[in-house]
């Protein structure tokens, strides 16, 4: 087992009033695909900007493939491929133009780093001689990742790459990550949306600048203490009224086509729950109920986890 | 639905934003009132403290009166006897001496003998303004001289013949061309590269340049040089164009006003740089660079209102302000013709001023974000 | 209330050469909570500038709200609301404010908006104090005071673009609870999202690809056309299906 590509230690950064990070503790193992899981304000860019060695924690301490982020920044600065939010690039210079800017920042050239940069180069290639500002946000989303991979790094932080994209792009993006991820390479990637966060290997949920948990995505899902269960039925503004006044109801939520709900008792047993739910809507006034069991996912622990947070947002 | 309250409502949203700027705000009302103060203390259409010497080939109480008239005359600053006319020359060049007055050799005897004589007035009109000034004033002095003189010994005539070296037309253009290329020079140097440094910040790229090899410095020379090549062309084709079109004089040496425009153009983008570093925004910047470098190269450099003519607090300021060295290096090159033997202290404080600078504009400049 | 809250009849918007808004024809109905979905660069945002009256049309028509666009521009605008995620209240305003000014904008008299401020503010469980500096409010409880400072002066029709963008989970769904609670009222939801969870709390959606409305209708009627089982593979399946260009702005 090699070391660690990143060790964080109790990190604290505090902005004025305001905590962005409180004691945060979390690592990235070599070659792992880690996404950090949170809504904006989480801390997710505050946490990138410490491992990017451009801001000193308070309290703490970090490591990035062994150098200290404090000590060593510049030893960090040459093997760290940084991506930050809205696609920092030259608007009024061509893709090729940008590119080989930044391979030039870093000593290197646009053929040095050509053989990993191919596959998501290959598809903006085509429009070369482009200004990056007529780009579409999915375009620029993979020129803003082959600036920040020509320079061959060890390892890639990347800060909501997919914020704001549309959903094709989205994937594609994802499925890029997969292949990085297979050659080797280390790669965090941030991201608001829950279910890209099933794509990696280990996810970090943040929220209120604190890491509610670190696991794999199925394990995450299991930390949900309850039997989970999605209803089928409509209409669905009077399916969630009529689970909420549901007497053992723990929780009912909207996720998509169905509502997901868990129930308060933990005695019973899953057919139970089932059985008895079935009952109770059977005489509401709805139509089309169904209630299946469902695995839990990372977005029902995030909630899960939320509510027991102190400083929910409202 | 009436239009009224909507405009109220909006006026009002307007004046909290402008309120709760403080930076932005704090800038745009001590601007006004910088400029205020700047124009009721420097402009100064007369002028006093004028330097003059009284040449006379010998001491004698005809030329002991004028002096006496001249150091009592609240205007005129008497300079110690000279013995030549040969030295106001130099003296005029060096900036040491405003205005000199030669009498004739004899002039005692030529009195008593009624003979006409001639008092020569050489007046340092590099400033068209003031040098008409200056001569009416010396004017008015040596004919009152003259009336005590004539009445107590009948009638005599004393003419005066003026000359006025250094700016022989009182060319305008001579007199601003060195002031424009001051002017240009920290326009495209500090407001550019300040502008330049914030936007990139503002723009977010600069974080990635920072996650690099690269030093911040390397950031910043890399960004910053583009804007000397630029400022030394524009030296060059101003030049060119006042001296192909307008035909102002160019006395000196090209090579020191070329070297001293370029320590100029340093000196403004270590400011430019220093702004960018401590200012938060773009428009923080620009303000700041404009506040910093258009007001005082335009008020206090001497460009438009000459210094000795301001209240000494203003004098004193003047002192730190860049363009008012190199606007007296480039007077002197072009319209008197001397160089670095004159100049040099001109020089050094440039040179000093641009190394303090570069220390502050180093120092701010951060490793990291915060 | 028969007629529909917004009715677009090849909607056509150019910019030179290159057409943004391609001749694009739907109804929403009053109450109704209508998705508008497609990629960034589709048209979306050209459309919707073209209904709130802030951009003209090069060709076709619409009403929104009973107003032509094109004609009654202004009065399009005072029957509508808007929010969006860039944009919603002015940070450096305290909450009580942005409410009178959004009040005052309207042409709502001062006790009208100190009492229907009341009434919001209620109904949202507004726990930080109206004279909290909106900066300084999680960006939940902004976001859900943006949609109910858009809904002060009680729209027909309001206009929500991407309003759900980087917030919490929990906050999301509260946030849809409150478009329902309008919808419920009879005011119409016209809403743009990247969270396809989401594009199933509509009633119906449409879904433009390259200018032109490639979907439309509810979420069970898409998802079966295109005999997938989710909107997400909807989406996948009409991008895909296209050229896709890879630039888009005019």
């Amino acid at each position: 087992m090699s070391a660690p590509a990143i060790v964080v230690q109790g990190v604290t950064k505090t902005f004025g009033e305001t905590p962005a990070l409180r004691g945060v503790s979390l690592s990235v193992a070599a070659g792992e695909l880690f996404g950090l899981v949170g809504p904006d304000g989480a801390g997710k860019s505050t946490m990138f900007r410490v491992l990017t060695t451009l801001l000193v924690p308070d309290a703490g301490s970090a490591t990035v493939m062994g150098h200290d982020v404090v000590r060593d920044l510049w030893a960090i600065r040459s093997l760290v491929g940084y991506m930050p939010g809205r696609f920092a690039l030259y608007a009024d210079l061509s893709v090729e133009e940008n590119l080989r800017f930044f391979a030039s920042v870093f000593g290197t050239s646009i053929e040095a780093g050509y053989d990993l940069i191919a596959p998501i180069y290959r598809q903006i290639e085509p429009f070369r001689d482009r200004r990056a500002g007529a780009l579409s946000g999915g375009m620029k989303q993979k020129l803003a990742l082959s600036c920040a991979l020509v320079h061959r790094p060890q390892l890639l932080l990347l800060d909501e790459p997919t914020t704001g994209v549309d959903a094709v792009s989205r994937r594609e993006f994802w499925d890029l990550l997969d292949e990085l991820r297979a050659s080797g390479l280390t790669i965090v990637a941030s991201t608001p949306y829950m279910d890209e966060a099933s794509r990696c290997d280990r996810i970090g949920l943040m929220q209120d600048g604190r890491v509610l948990a670190i696991d794999a995505p199925a394990a995450i899902g299991a930390q949900f203490p309850r039997a989970l269960f999605a209803v089928h039925g409509g209409p669905r503004a009077r399916m969630i009224a009529e689970l909420r006044r549901y007497p053992f109801v723990a929780s009912a939520y909207p996720f998509g086509e169905t509502v997901h709900f868990s129930d308060r008792r933990l005695a019973e047993s899953p057919d139970t729950i089932r059985r008895e739910l079935a009952d109770y809507l059977a005489v509401a006034d709805l139509q089309e109920v169904r209630v299946a069991p469902i695995a839990p996912g990372i977005e029902d622990t995030f909630m899960e986890l939320m509510g027991e947070s102190p400083s929910v947002a409202a | 639905m009436s239009a009224r309250p909507a405009l109220l409502a909006f006026m009002r949203k307007e004046v909290r934003h402008l309120l709760r700027d403080r930076q932005t705000l704090a800038i745009l009302l001590l601007l006004p009132i910088a400029q205020l103060l700047l124009f009721g203390f420097a402009v100064r259409t007369d002028i006093h403290a004028v330097r003059v010497a009284v040449v006379a080939p010998a001491s004698d109480a005809a030329s002991a009166a004028l002096r006496t008239r001249f150091a009592n005359s609240g205007r005129f600053q008497l300079l110690p006897a000279v013995p030549h006319a040969d030295s106001l020359e130099s003296l005029l060049r060096r900036g040491q001496l405003d205005v000199g007055v030669v009498l004739p050799p004899r002039l005692a005897d030529r009195l008593t003998a009624g003979e006409a004589t001639r008092v020569l007035v050489v007046s340092d009109a590099i400033d068209p303004n003031t040098g008409t000034t200056m001569q009416t004033y010396a004017i008015a002095i040596l004919r009152d001289w003259q009336d005590a003189l004539g009445a107590a010994r009948g009638a005599v005539r004393i003419e005066t013949r003026l000359r006025m070296r250094f700016n022989p037309t009182l060319e305008s253009v001579n007199l601003f061309v060195p002031g424009l290329i001051a002017l240009i020079l920290t326009m495209v140097t500090s407001l550019m590269t300040a502008i330049s440094l914030s936007r990139e910040k503002e723009r977010g790229t600069f974080e990635v340049l920072l996650v690099s090899p690269l030093h911040p410095w390397q950031i910043i020379v890399g960004k910053v040089l583009p804007y000397l090549a630029l400022a030394m062309a524009n030296v060059v084709s101003v030049l060119l164009a006042a001296w192909l079109v307008f035909h102002v004089p160019f006395q000196g040496s090209v090579s020191l006003l070329l070297s001293a425009s370029m320590l100029f153009a340093l000196v403004g983008l270590a400011f430019g740089v220093l702004i960018a570093a401590i200012t938060n925004s773009q428009l923080a910047a620009m303000l700041a660079a404009l506040g910093g470098t258009m007001l005082p190269n335009t008020m206090l450099s001497g460009l438009i209102f000459p210094v000795t003519s301001m209240p000494l607090p203003l004098q004193l300021l003047t002192n730190i302000v860049p363009a008012r060295w190199f606007i007296e290096i480039v007077r002197g090159i072009m319209l008197k013709g001397v160089g670095l033997s004159v100049l040099w202290p001109q020089l050094l404080i440039l040179s000093v001023m641009l190394a303090v600078l570069l220390t502050l504009a180093i120092r701010r400049t951060n490793v990291r974000l915060a | 209330m028969n007629t529909p809250a917004i009715v677009a009849r090849n909607l056509t918007r150019r910019f030179g050469t290159f057409t943004a808004v391609d001749h694009i024809s739907f109804e929403v109905q009053s109450g109704e909570v209508f998705g508008f979905l497609g990629a960034n660069g589709a048209g979306k945002t050209t459309a919707i500038r073209m209904l709130t009256g802030l951009l003209a049309p090069s060709e076709g028509e619409a009403t929104v709200a009973g107003y032509d666009i094109r004609t009654a521009a202004d009065r399009v605008r005072e029957r509508i609301g808007y929010m969006s995620q860039r944009f919603s209240l002015y940070d450096d305003l305290t909450v009580r404010e942005n409410i009178r000014l959004y009040g005052g904008i309207y042409g709502l008299q001062d006790d009208e908006i100190a009492r229907r401020s009341e009434v919001m503010l209620g109904e949202l469980e507004f726990t930080p104090p109206v004279t909290a500096m909106v900066r300084a409010l999680p960006l939940g409880w902004k976001q859900k005071l943006a949609f109910s400072v858009a809904l002060l002066h009680q729209p027909a029709v309001v206009f929500l673009d991407e309003p759900t963008g980087g917030v919490d989970p929990i906050t999301r769904r509260q946030f849809w609870e409150l478009i329902y609670r309008a919808a419920a009222k009879g005011t119409t939801v016209f809403v743009t999202t990247h969270y396809l969870d989401e594009a199933e709390y509509c009633d119906r959606l449409s879904i433009m690809v390259d200018g032109k409305v490639a979907a439309l209708g509810t979420p069970a009627a898409l998802k079966a056309e295109f005999s997938v089982a989710s909107l997400d593979d909807v989406f996948v399946t009409l991008a895909r299906g296209t050229a896709s260009s890879g630039e888009r702005s005019p």
